[in-house]
C-alpha cells in the first residue's frame, strides 16, 4: 500500500513539473524580441500582406492564450514545430541526433561513475592520509575544469600535436567502413569526447564517494564490525562502501542535469552529431522553434531520471517511504 | 541610550572583530586556503592593474601583418586572426570574470536569502509556495535553460548575470531556510519574542547574523559557478560583443578555424579560467573546512 501511495505522489509530482516546464518554456519564447515570422523571414520584400497571411497560418493572431492551448494540442500530438534552419519538423532533427548522444553519455557515465566511486571509496576509507589528500585535490582540479576547456585541451593536445586521434565528427567521412570496422572507427572518434566528460565526471563522483564515506565510517556498526574482528577489507565491501553508495545514487538522478552540461559542451568541441552540438548549431542559427524542442526533451529527460531515481531509491532504502529519513 | 547598552554594544562589535579575525588566520593557514586567497588576489591585481600591464584596446584590430603573429616583443601572448592583441584581452578578461562573478552571487545570495528567512520563518503556506518554487527551479537543467535565455534575452554581460542568478538563488533559499528552521526554535529567539520583538527585528536582527558564515561559503560557490556559467555561455557564442572574456576568446578561437596553428591564442585563456575557478574551489573547499565544528580545536591556531 505505501509503495503504491509513494508512487503515485511521485508520479503526480512528475507531471506538475513536466506541465510548469511546458508553460516555461512557452512563456520564454514568447518573450524574445522581434517578430517570429520576420525572423523565419530575413527577406524584406515579404510584403505586408504575406505576413499577415503567415501570422494565421502559424496562428500568431490569437491570444497567447489560444496561442498557448495550440501549442500545448500539437505537443500532445507529438509535433514541437518546425526548424527554420533545417526547414523539416523539429522532432526529425531532434531524432536524428539522439542515439549519439546517449551513445556518448552512456559509454562516459559508466566509465567515470565506476572509477570514481572507487577512487573516492578509497580516498574516504584513508581518510587524512596522503594518498587521500593527493586523490582530494586532484578530483577538486578536475572538477573545477570546465568540460570545453578540457575538450579544447585534450583537442590540440591528442588530435592537433600527436595526431592520435580524429579531430571530431562521429566516423571517418567517405571510408566506406562497414560492420566492424565501422564500430572501431565510431570508438576511435568517441574516446575524447567522452574523456572530457568522463575527467570532470570522475572528480565529482570522487568527492561524492569520498564524503559519504567518511561520514560512514563514523558510524555504530562500523565499530561494531570492527570489534566483532572481521577483516578490513570485509567490512570496507560489506558494511561500509554499501551504505555510502546510497547518496551518491541519489545524486546520481540530480547528476543528469549536470551530464546535459557536459554532453553540450564536449559535444560542441568535437562536432559530436548529438543533441548537444544541435543546441550550439541552434543558438548559432537563431533557430528557436529547434532551441525550444531541445529545451523541453532536457527538462523532461531531467524529471524523468529524477523520478526513476526517486523508485530506485525507494527500492535500496525502505525507510525512505515511510518518511523516517528525509531525502 | 544608558552606558551599559553602549558597552555591550562595543563589546559585541569587538567579539565579532576577533571572530572576523580568527576566521580569516584560520582560512590562510588552511593548505587550501592559501593557494585560493593567493590566486584570487593574483587576478584581482591584474583586473585592477589592466591599464599599467602594458596593455592596449583589446578590440583593437590590427593591419593585414599583424594577422596571427606569434609571441614576440611587441605581442606577448602573439595576435589573432584579426590581428587583436591576446596578451590585452586576457588581461582585460580577467575583468569580465571578476565582474560577473562578484555581481551574480551577489544578487543570488541577495534573493537566496530573502526567500529562504521569509520561507524558513513564517512557515505554513508561505513555506510551501516558496519551496514548491525552488524545487521546480532546482530541476530544470541549468545549462540548456542559461543557453535558452541568453539566446532569447540577447548577449550581453548584464544579460549573462540575470541569467546566472535566476538559476543559482534557489540553491541559497535551500541552504538558508534549512538553518532558519532550527535557529528559530533556540531560546534566544523566543526570548526576543517575549521581550515584543517584531517579526522584521527577529529575522533580520537576530537570525540573520547567525547565516552571515554559511553565506560567505555560499557566495564562494556561487562566484565560481557564474564564472564558470559565463566562460561555457560565451564559448558557446552568447557572451558580450563588446566585451572580450576568456570564453568569447575561445569562441572566436575555435570558430576562426585555425586554432590549431595558434595555440599561444587559445592556451592563455583556456589556463586563465581554469586556474581562477580552482582557485575559487580551493578557497570554497577550506570556508566549508574552516566553518565545520570543532575545526579550531582539531588544527589549533
Amino acid at each position: 500500500m505505501k509503495t503504491i501511495q509513494f508512487f503515485l505522489k511521485k508520479l503526480t509530482g512528475a507531471f506538475i513539473t513536466i506541465f510548469a516546464i511546458i508553460v516555461a518554456n512557452f512563456v520564454i519564447f514568447r518573450i524574445a524580441p522581434g517578430d517570429p515570422i520576420r525572423m523565419m523571414f530575413h527577406d524584406p520584400r515579404v510584403s505586408a500582406e504575406q505576413i499577415k497571411a503567415m501570422q494565421i497560418k502559424f496562428g500568431l493572431d490569437k491570444s497567447l492564450w489560444g496561442q498557448f492551448i495550440d501549442y500545448f494540442k500539437q505537443l500532445m500530438k507529438g509535433d514541437m514545430g518546425f526548424s527554420f534552419w533545417q526547414k523539416r519538423p523539429v522532432i526529425e532533427v531532434i531524432g536524428d541526433r539522439i542515439g549519439h548522444t546517449l551513445i556518448l553519455v552512456v559509454t562516459a557515465l559508466i566509465i567515470a561513475t565506476i572509477i570514481g566511486i572507487l577512487l573516492g571509496a578509497i580516498a574516504g576509507w584513508k581518510n587524512g592520509s596522503k594518498t587521500d589528500r593527493s586523490i582530494l585535490s586532484v578530483s577538486l582540479v578536475l572538477y573545477s575544469i570546465p568540460t570545453f576547456a578540457m575538450g579544447i585541451l585534450l583537442l590540440l593536445i591528442f588530435a592537433y600535436v600527436l595526431s592520435i586521434f580524429p579531430l571530431g565528427g562521429i566516423s571517418t567521412p567517405a571510408s566506406g567502413f562497414t560492420g566492424f570496422m565501422y564500430i572501431k572507427d565510431v570508438i576511435w572518434h568517441l574516446i575524447l569526447p567522452a574523456f572530457s566528460i568522463i575527467l570532470w565526471y570522475i572528480g565529482e563522483y570522487i568527492l561524492m564517494t569520498r564524503s559519504s564515506m567518511v561520514e560512514v565510517l563514523d558510524q555504530d556498526y562500523i565499530v561494531t564490525a570492527r570489534t566483532k574482528g572481521l577483516r578490513e577489507s570485509t567490512i570496507l565491501r560489506k558494511h561500509a562502501l554499501r551504505n555510502a553508495l546510497l547518496p551518491v545514487v541519489t545524486l546520481s538522478g540530480v547528476n543528469f542535469a549536470f551530464a546535459i552540461a557536459g554532453v553540450i559542451e564536449a559535444e560542441t568541441v568535437f562536432s559530436w552529431p548529438g543533441i548537444g552540438r544541435l543546441t550550439y548549431d541552434a543558438v548559432m542559427k537563431r533557430d528557436y522553434p529547434l532551441l525550444q524542442g531541445i529545451f523541453l526533451l532536457f527538462a523532461v529527460s531531467v524529471v524523468l531520471a529524477n523520478f526513476l531515481v526517486d523508485l530506485i531509491y525507494s527500492r535500496i532504502d525502505p525507510r525512505i517511504k515511510t518518511g523516517d529519513v528525509n531525502v | 541610550m544608558s552606558d551599559i547598552s553602549l558597552n555591550n554594544k562595543q563589546k559585541k562589535t569587538k567579539i565579532r572583530r576577533q571572530k572576523i579575525k580568527d576566521f580569516i588566520s584560520l582560512l590562510i593557514n588552511h593548505r587550501m586556503g592559501k593557494v585560493g586567497v593567493g590566486v584570487i588576489i593574483f587576478f584581482l591585481f591584474i583586473a585592477f592593474a589592466a591599464p599599467l600591464l602594458r596593455t592596449v584596446n583589446p578590440h583593437q584590430s590590427g593591419n593585414a601583418v599583424e594577422i596571427l603573429i606569434p609571441p614576440d616583443g611587441q605581442f606577448w601572448f602573439g595576435t589573432d586572426d584579426l590581428g587583436r592583441d591576446v596578451w590585452s584581452q586576457v588581461i582585460y578578461g580577467s575583468r569580465i570574470s571578476l565582474l560577473i562573478g562578484f555581481i551574480s552571487a551577489l544578487a543570488t545570495i541577495l534573493t537566496g536569502t530573502l526567500v529562504g528567512i521569509i520561507a524558513g520563518f513564517y512557515g505554513g503556506i508561505i513555506e510551501e509556495i516558496l519551496m514548491r518554487i525552488v524545487d521546480f527551479f532546482m530541476m530544470l537543467p541549468a545549462l540548456p535553460l542559461m543557453i535558452v535565455l541568453a539566446a532569447v534575452l540577447g548577449p550581453s554581460i548584464w544579460n549573462i548575470i540575470f541569467v546566472v542568478s535566476l538559476i543559482s538563488w534557489p540553491t541559497t533559499a535551500r541552504v538558508v531556510r534549512s538553518q532558519i528552521l532550527s535557529l528559530k526554535e533556540r531560546p534566544f529567539i523566543e526570548a526576543s519574542r517575549c521581550i515584543g520583538a517584531s517579526n522584521s527585528l527577529l529575522m533580520f536582527g537576530e537570525i540573520f547574523p547567525n547565516v552571515v558564515p554559511i553565506l560567505f561559503a555560499e557566495a564562494v560557490i556561487m562566484i565560481t559557478e557564474a564564472i564558470y556559467a559565463e566562460a561555457v555561455l560565451s564559448f558557446l557564442g552568447l557572451g558580450d560583443p563588446v566585451r572580450m572574456s576568456w570564453g568569447s576568446m575561445l569562441h572566436f578561437a575555435f570558430d576562426s578555424g585555425v586554432m590549431a596553428r595558434a595555440p599561444w591564442w587559445v592556451l592563455p585563456p583556456i589556463l586563465s579560467i581554469i586556474l581562477l575557478i580552482v582557485g575559487f574551489s580551493f578557497l570554497g573547499t577550506a570556508v566549508s573546512d574552516v566553518l565545520k565544528p570543532g575545526y579550531k580545536e582539531t588544527k589549533g591556531l
